[in-house]
């Protein structure tokens, strides 16, 4: 393709990523590099239908002004990036100098709510990303070997998890685990401990959580590697069964090297959103047991009183958070791309 | 929701044109964002009903998230907001409600002094109902395990563990413990009765972690000891349905909700004609009760031309009027206007406004402590730390958050 032609074919594509992805990213980068202006506060009376309490309030014609001069706030640097509710990096110094011994640090670390959300973020990611790759490349098999009457149906049933709405889903499990639920009880039975409860304790929400990410997004690797099965070249198959290979020796020699490149394209897509998982902490009510970098970024809007920088400082946080977590796969697609071939 | 939405907003028109009690005209645009729920809808609707107006209403539970972008733009897409007095002061910091004063004196005579909010002075909003926590029990289960109506968290303690030893409830006491707004909610009733104060006087540092914050924890740990295991999941919804399901014997909750568990949907009969309320709990021997007043009202918007305030001012004026009061609205909520006659229900908000309790404080950074505390307390309950250390921590998130917003330098 020329130059010309590319430059025109990709441009409105561009355009569009410019305006809609590159902008925003740029916007909230600037916001989180700033704070609200210094707020002069009086004490004043207040009165109402229950009597007059002396209170303060903010006497917003003293900064008015300032306000007008820089909407945005004034500048802070990296301060809100460094504050105890981000990165916390006074804390952690002095934790670190003071604490008795690495157990102690730890459960200091844990105290401070970015390190407290990156814990679970992270080891729900760890977890959730191997086990969805192989649940789905099982049902892809399993659904690839049944008869082709039934596929249809079998493919509809198998994406459902993914297609229910993830509020929805999880508030369905949720339901089921309660202690009156179907399987609340059954934990119940099955542990002979009828005080077992599954939202009372972290360890049980903690694999709830889990076990809620796998069904709703092993259906996407499914079809993923679903749609590469019907790829694999039958003449190697034949070849293969011709010389005595069993089915399970087919699928480790012939299947599995075929399907790589697309485990690569699910764990990149899968890497991104497990690190952003939001919906089921909130479904859940998991927020005693569990928050994410998403959770916290719903929490500081949902207050009374906004925290627009904090809320940016860690969307921030969290690009980087995807960035790192990324980027041994990127350098793997550069090397296998940008390889001659 | 939004068929029902408009069954409600229709049953309240008829019934408001039933009783032909509306003269009233204006001449400009009124645009009301508020929170749902039968009370608002009435008011709106009674609102909506002025001829002459270009009328429109957004009432959803997320009118916080909407309000403050909503009435900062010239002209505001908002003309009023139905605001209580923790979300009043949002909007006050940020400068986007104007004074009342005028208006009030021009079309504002039949609104009684008692309803208007003032701050320094300037008449900021106009309440029209009140709403408090305060102590719901059933009747049939203290009198079964031989006991009085309790008043202090203490004699709660106290029935909670004679109704289990009894035999007849395992988890006998009920509240709003959900994680987030409703555990800052319980908290902030719980150190209120025990006097402590949320903030050094006239500043915004804050001072939680003494005495009186360890005694509201501790108090609140020894009552999750009678709760459903699941307490940190149940905000008010979920504790109404357990009490629904005859689960809970005693609670503290919403004035405004009781009316749903006094009715005869959802509940059996044993439950729902066993419910009672009572006036305010205390807890140590403070004197104040534990828990806070609250009043719902509307504010005027200031950037919007003369002509669109006044109007809104009106309609707002007539929406709140003592005319909106029949059979069928005075349930609804703890009127504010003249004309309002109590129904059952209704006696714990009253008992607790006449126990003396205090307002929920009004206060540019409330809102910001609010959060700290529903972030935090959870670990305490959950016994991963002490007492000391929790408060400690909510002092440091709010520190950091208020310390963003300016209020700390």
């Amino acid at each position: 393709m020329k130059h010309s032609s590319f430059f025109w074919f990709v441009l409105p594509s561009s355009l569009m990523m410019l305006l809609f992805i590159a902008f925003p990213i740029v916007s909230v980068v600037t916001q989180s590099l700033y704070q609200a202006h210094d707020q002069v506060i009086i004490e004043v009376e207040n009165c109402g239908p229950f009597g007059c309490t002396v209170d303060t309030s903010v006497d917003s014609e003293a900064t008015a002004a300032l306000r007008a001069a820089e909407p945005l706030g004034q500048w802070a640097g990296l301060d809100i990036y460094k504050d105890r509710n981000h990165l916390a990096l006074d804390e952690v110094a002095q934790a670190w100098v003071n604490s008795d011994g690495l157990p102690d640090f730890g459960r200091t670390l844990m105290n401070l709510p970015f390190y407290d959300a990156m814990a679970f973020t992270l080891t729900y990611t760890a977890i959730v990303t191997p086990l969805t790759i192989i649940l789905g490349f099982f049902i892809a098999i399993a659904v690839n070997a049944v008869a082709r009457a039934l596929r249809g149906p079998t493919i509809f049933f198998s994406l459902l998890p993914m297609i229910v709405t993830p509020l929805v889903g999880s508030l369905i499990l949720f339901w089921m685990v309660d202690a009156r639920g179907i399987l609340g009880t059954s934990l119940q039975w099955l542990a002979d401990d009828p005080t077992l409860s599954v939202k009372a304790s972290t360890p049980m929400m903690w694999i709830m959580l889990m076990v809620y990410g796998v069904w709703h997004s092993a259906p996407f690797a499914f079809i993923v590697y679903y749609a590469g099965l019907q790829t694999v070249n039958t003449d190697t198959l034949e070849a293969a069964m011709i010389d005595g290979a069993s089915r399970w020796q087919r699928i480790r020699y012939v299947v599995i090297p075929h399907l790589v490149p697309l485990t690569t394209f699910i764990a990149l897509i899968q890497l991104m959103d497990n690190f952003r998982v939001f919906e089921p902490i909130v479904s859940f009510s998991a927020q005693a047991h569990a928050t994410s970098l998403s959770y916290a970024i719903f929490n500081d809007l949902g207050g009374e009183t906004r925290l627009l920088s904090s809320a940016a400082a860690t969307s921030v946080l969290t690009i980087i958070g995807v960035g790192i977590l990324l980027s041994p796969v990127l350098v793997r697609t550069w090397r296998e791309f940008g390889s001659p071939r | 929701m939004k068929i029902w939405k408009n069954a409600m907003l229709g049953t309240a028109i008829a019934a408001l044109t039933a009783t032909g009690a509306l003269g009233c005209e204006a001449d400009g645009r009124v645009s009301i964002i508020g929170n749902e729920f039968p009370a608002i809808q009435t008011v709106a609707a009674a609102a909506g009903a002025c001829t002459g107006i270009d009328f429109s209403s957004n009432l959803t539970a997320d009118h916080q998230t909407l309000n403050v972008a909503g009435m900062s733009g010239n002209p505001a897409e908002y003309t009023t907001a139905i605001v209580a007095n923790s979300s009043i002061v949002a909007l006050i910091n940020e400068d986007v409600i104007q004074p009342l004063d005028d208006l009030v004196a021009a079309y504002g005579q039949d609104i009684s002094p008692s309803q208007l909010i003032t701050v320094d002075g300037k008449i900021m909003a106009v309440a029209f109902m009140a709403n408090a926590q305060h102590l719901v029990y059933r009747g049939d289960v203290l009198e079964a395990a031989g006991l009085e109506v309790p008043t202090s968290y203490e004699e709660v303690l106290a029935a909670a563990e004679a109704i289990r030893t009894a035999g007849i409830m395992e988890n006998p006491v009920g509240g709003a413990y959900a994680a987030g707004w409703n555990l800052a909610q319980e908290f902030t009733n719980m150190y209120i009765g025990t006097g402590g104060q949320f903030f050094k006087p006239g500043t915004a540092e804050v001072s939680i972690n003494n005495a009186q914050g360890v005694e509201a924890l501790e108090m609140m740990k020894a009552l999750t000891a009678y709760m459903n295991p699941d307490y940190l999941t149940h905000d008010s919804n979920a504790t109404s349905a357990e009490w629904e399901a005859g689960n809970v014997a005693l609670m503290n909750m919403w004035g405004s909700r009781t009316g749903v568990l006094m009715d005869d949907e959802g509940s059996e009969p044993v439950v729902y004609e066993n419910t009672m309320v009572s006036g305010p709990l205390t807890v140590g021997d403070s004197g104040t009760p534990a828990t806070t007043l609250w009043w719902d009202g509307w504010t005027v918007a200031k950037n919007i031309s003369d002509a669109d305030a006044a109007a809104t001012f009106k309609a707002m004026a007539a929406g709140v009027s003592p005319a909106i009061l029949n059979d069928e609205t005075m349930g609804q909520a703890v009127w504010l206007m003249e004309g309002y006659t109590p129904a059952p229900v209704n006696e714990g908000v009253l008992a607790s406004v006449a126990a003396g309790s205090q307002p929920y404080p009004m206060r540019p950074f409330q809102g910001l402590l609010h959060t700290a505390l529903g972030d935090n307390i959870a670990d305490f309950l959950q016994g991963n730390e002490s007492a000391e250390q929790t408060l400690a921590d909510i002092e440091a998130a709010y520190t950091a958050a208020a310390t963003e917003k300016g209020f700390l330098q």
